[in-house]
C-alpha cells in the first residue's frame, strides 16, 4: 500500500494565486479561446477537462482518504443522466440541474461507499466495482433514465446561459473550463484546511485517527459523497460539452480504470498531479495516431493502434508505479527545482 | 537481555531519588477508591489458547506516573489496547471519570480524557508536525466542513484557536522549529515527541505512554523523561508508562506494577518492587530468586 502513504507538499499555500497557476488560468481563459483551433478544442481539451475533473474527484477519495474505488464512470453516469432528466423533466436552468445532478451523484456514492467502513484496500475496491455494474446495468434497464429513446443514445441538452446559447467550441470550452476552475479552488480549500487533516489521518493510520478522535467512519462517507459529486459533475461535462450526447456505454468499466491511471500517473493526493495525469492519458493516443500515420503512413490499421496503445500505457503505469509512485506532479517538482538552481547559478 | 535488565536494575539501586514521597498511602489496591484516575477491575483477555490478561486489577491515581513493566509477551501492550478500547476484555470492568464501564469504545476516549502514544509510531506521515499535532483537537471541533468552506468567523476563531494550542504544546515540548516540516522528514526521537504533542495538545487526563523512549539515545529518553515528569506537573496528568529501560522506570515512576504471563506479580513503589521476589524471579529465573 506504499502508494497510498504517498507524502503531500504539507507546506500550507498562500490564500492568493501562485504565478503559475495564473499563468495556466490566463492561458486557459483568454489565449486559448483566442488561438485554439477547433479540433484542439473538441479533440483535447474538453475530454481533458471532464477527465481531469473526475480525476481530481478520485483523488480526493483515493489520494487523500487512501480509499480505493473502481467506480468513478458509474458516478459519471449518474451525474451526466440525472442532469439530462432535471433538465428534461422540470426545465430548471442548466446550473441548477448540474448542481442537482452533483447532489444525486453524491447521495449513490454516499451509499455505495458504506461498505468502506468495514472494507479496506482490494475487497472495498471490489465493493465498488459493484456501483460500476448496478448503475450500467439500471441505466439500460430501466428506459425512462434516458426517455424512452430505442437506442438508448440521447442528444444533450444546448448548455444555455442567460439567455445565451454556448453551442460552438469555445462556448463550451469556456463553460467547462469555468465549472472545472471553480471545482479545483474549493477542493484545494477543502484539502489545505481542516477536512484535509481528516482526510490525511484516516489514510495514514486509520487505528491511530480513531484513538485520537478523529471521525473515522464520517471522514470516510464525506470523502465518497465529495469524491462521487464531483465525478458526476465531470460526468456531466462529459456528456453535455465533449460528447453531447448521454449514453450509458461510455461510462464502462474502461473508462473507471482511466481516471484510476490518471490520479496513479499524476501523482495520488496531488491536485496538479491529476491534470498532468489527464493531459496525458488524453493526448498520448492522439500522439500514436499521428506517429503512426506519419511513420507508417497507415499500414498499421486503428485496432492495432489501440492494442499498442493499451500495451504502452500499461508499461507506463507498472514503470510509474515502481520507479516513481507520486507521480507526474513529482517529476515536475523536481524539475522546477533543477531549474531554480541552474537560474539562481547562471 | 538478562545482563542488560540486571544493569538496569543496579544502576536504578545506585541513582534513586526518594519519589514515591510525593504519593501518600500507598496501598496496593485501592481498585474503587473514588479519586483513582482510572481502575482495572479483574480484568481479562485471551486471544484463541492464549491468556493475554488473567484477572488485572489495576489503578492509577491522578497526578501519578505509574509504570507496567514485565518481560516481552507479559500482557503490558494488551493492558493498555483495553484499557484504549482497542481490544475487549473477555472480563472485568474498567472505571473512568466515574463509571464502570464493560467495553471502551476507541472513538470515545478522547472526549473521556484519554490519549494514548503507540509502541510503533502511528503519526500521519502525510501531514506536517503541526497539521499531526492539530489532529489530537479534531474530536472538539465544533465547525463541520461547509462553515470552514465558507470561512464563518466562527470557524476562523476555532483554526486559530487550534493553531494557538499546537503551538502553546509545541512550545513546550521544544519542537516548534519543526511545525511546519512533514512529520516523515523528521528524524525518529523527533517523531516519537510529536506523538508526545498531538497526546498532550487536547489537555487529558489520562497519559498511556507505550514504550515512548524505545529506540532513542540515551540523551532523547532522558529528554523525554523530563518532558512526561513535567507534563504531569504542569497538567496534573496520570500516567501509565510502558518502558522496558528498567532504570527510566525507576527514576521516572510513583509506583510499578508488575505483569509476568498476564499476571500481576507485584505492584508498589519502586524500592518495594526491586525487592520483590516474584519480580526478581520473574526477571532472572528460578535459580536467582
Amino acid at each position: 500500500m506504499s502508494v497510498f502513504s504517498a507524502s503531500v507538499t504539507g507546506a500550507r499555500l498562500a490564500t492568493g494565486f501562485s504565478l503559475p497557476v495564473l499563468v495556466v488560468l490566463s492561458l486557459g481563459f483568454v489565449a486559448v479561446p483566442l488561438t485554439a483551433s477547433p479540433y484542439v478544442l473538441e479533440a483535447i481539451l474538453l475530454p481533458f477537462l471532464a477527465l481531469s475533473l473526475a480525476g481530481l474527484g478520485l483523488n480526493l477519495l483515493t489520494g487523500y482518504c487512501g480509499q480505493v474505488s473502481l467506480g468513478s464512470a458509474a458516478f459519471m453516469a449518474v451525474g451526466a443522466f440525472a442532469a439530462y432528466n432535471f433538465d428534461l423533466r422540470t426545465g430548471l436552468p442548466i446550473p441548477v440541474s448540474i448542481v442537482l445532478a452533483a447532489l444525486t451523484a453524491a447521495v449513490i456514492g454516499l451509499v455505495f461507499g458504506l461498505p468502506s467502513l468495514r472494507l479496506r484496500g482490494f475487497y472495498l475496491a471490489v465493493s465498488t466495482l459493484a456501483a460500476q455494474f448496478f448503475v450500467q446495468w439500471a441505466l439500460t434497464k430501466f428506459s425512462w433514465f434516458s426517455n424512452g429513446s430505442p437506442s438508448g443514445i440521447i442528444a444533450a441538452p444546448v448548455i444555455e446561459l442567460a439567455g445565451l446559447r454556448l453551442d460552438s467550441a469555445v462556448g463550451r470550452y469556456l463553460f467547462s473550463l469555468t465549472i472545472v476552475t471553480a471545482i479545483t479552488l474549493l477542493v484545494h480549500r477543502i484539502v489545505s484546511g481542516p477536512e484535509g487533516v481528516n482526510l490525511i489521518a484516516v489514510r495514514d493510520n486509520e487505528t491511530a485517527a480513531k484513538v485520537i478522535g478523529v471521525p473515522v467512519l464520517r471522514t470516510k462517507l464525506v470523502a465518497f459523497a465529495l469524491s462521487s459529486g464531483i465525478i458526476g459533475i465531470a460526468g456531466v461535462l462529459w456528456a453535455f460539452t465533449y460528447l453531447r450526447t448521454v449514453e450509458p456505454a461510455g461510462f464502462n468499466l474502461d473508462r473507471s480504470f482511466q481516471i484510476l491511471f490518471i490520479v496513479i500517473i499524476g501523482g495520488l493526493a496531488t491536485i496538479r498531479g491529476t491534470f498532468l495525469g489527464a493531459g496525458l492519458i488524453v493526448v498520448f493516443p492522439l500522439l500514436l495516431g499521428r506517429l503512426s500515420a506519419f511513420a507508417f503512413d497507415g499500414l498499421i490499421d486503428a485496432g492495432l493502434i489501440k492494442l499498442i496503445e493499451r500495451i504502452v500505457l500499461g508499461g507506463t503505469i507498472i514503470l510509474f508505479l515502481i520507479a516513481e509512485p507520486n507521480g507526474l506532479s513529482a517529476i515536475l517538482s523536481r524539475l522546477s527545482a533543477r531549474l531554480r538552481a541552474l537560474v539562481r547559478r547562471g | 537481555m538478562l545482563s542488560v535488565l540486571t544493569g538496569g536494575l543496579e544502576a536504578a539501586r545506585l541513582a534513586q531519588p526518594p519519589i514515591a514521597a510525593r504519593v501518600p498511602e500507598l496501598a496496593p489496591e485501592s481498585i474503587h477508591a473514588p479519586h483513582s484516575a482510572l481502575a482495572l477491575e479483574g480484568v481479562s483477555l485471551s486471544f484463541g489458547g492464549i491468556h493475554a490478561l488473567r484477572d488485572v486489577s489495576f489503578d492509577l491515581r491522578p497526578g501519578e506516573i505509574r509504570a507496567v513493566i514485565g518481560p516481552n509477551g507479559a500482557g503490558k501492550s494488551s493492558l493498555v489496547n483495553v484499557i484504549s478500547g482497542l481490544y475487549q476484555a473477555d472480563a472485568g470492568y474498567i472505571h473512568l471519570g466515574g463509571r464502570r464501564l464493560r467495553h471502551l469504545r476507541p472513538e470515545a476516549l478522547p472526549k473521556l480524557g484519554v490519549a494514548r502514544t503507540f509502541q510503533n509510531l502511528a503519526l500521519f506521515p502525510g501531514l506536517t508536525v503541526e497539521q499531526n499535532v492539530a489532529a489530537g483537537l479534531v474530536f472538539r471541533r465544533r465547525h463541520g466542513l461547509l462553515a470552514q468552506l465558507a470561512g464563518l468567523p466562527g470557524a476562523r476563531a476555532e483554526a486559530a484557536e487550534v493553531a494557538d494550542r499546537v503551538r502553546d504544546v509545541a512550545g513546550f515540548l521544544g519542537i516548534t522549529a519543526h511545525l511546519h516540516r512533514l512529520v516523515s522528514t523528521l528524524p525518529y526521537g523527533l517523531q516519537k515527541q510529536v506523538e508526545l504533542a498531538r497526546a498532550l495538545v487536547a489537555s487529558p487526563k489520562v497519559l498511556l505512554l507505550d514504550e515512548p523512549m524505545a529506540g532513542m539515545t540515551a540523551t532523547e529518553k532522558a529528554e523525554m523523561a523530563a518532558h512526561v515528569r513535567s507534563a504531569r506537573d504542569r497538567l496534573g496528568l496520570a500516567t501509565i508508562l510502558i518502558e522496558h529501560d528498567i532504570g527510566v522506570v525507576m527514576g521516572l515512576s510513583d509506583r510499578i506494577a508488575v505483569l509476568d504471563h498476564g499476571v500481576k506479580i507485584a505492584d508498589g513503589t519502586p524500592p518495594e518492587v526491586r525487592r520483590d521476589p516474584d519480580v526478581i524471579r520473574a526477571y532472572l529465573g528460578a535459580e536467582a530468586a
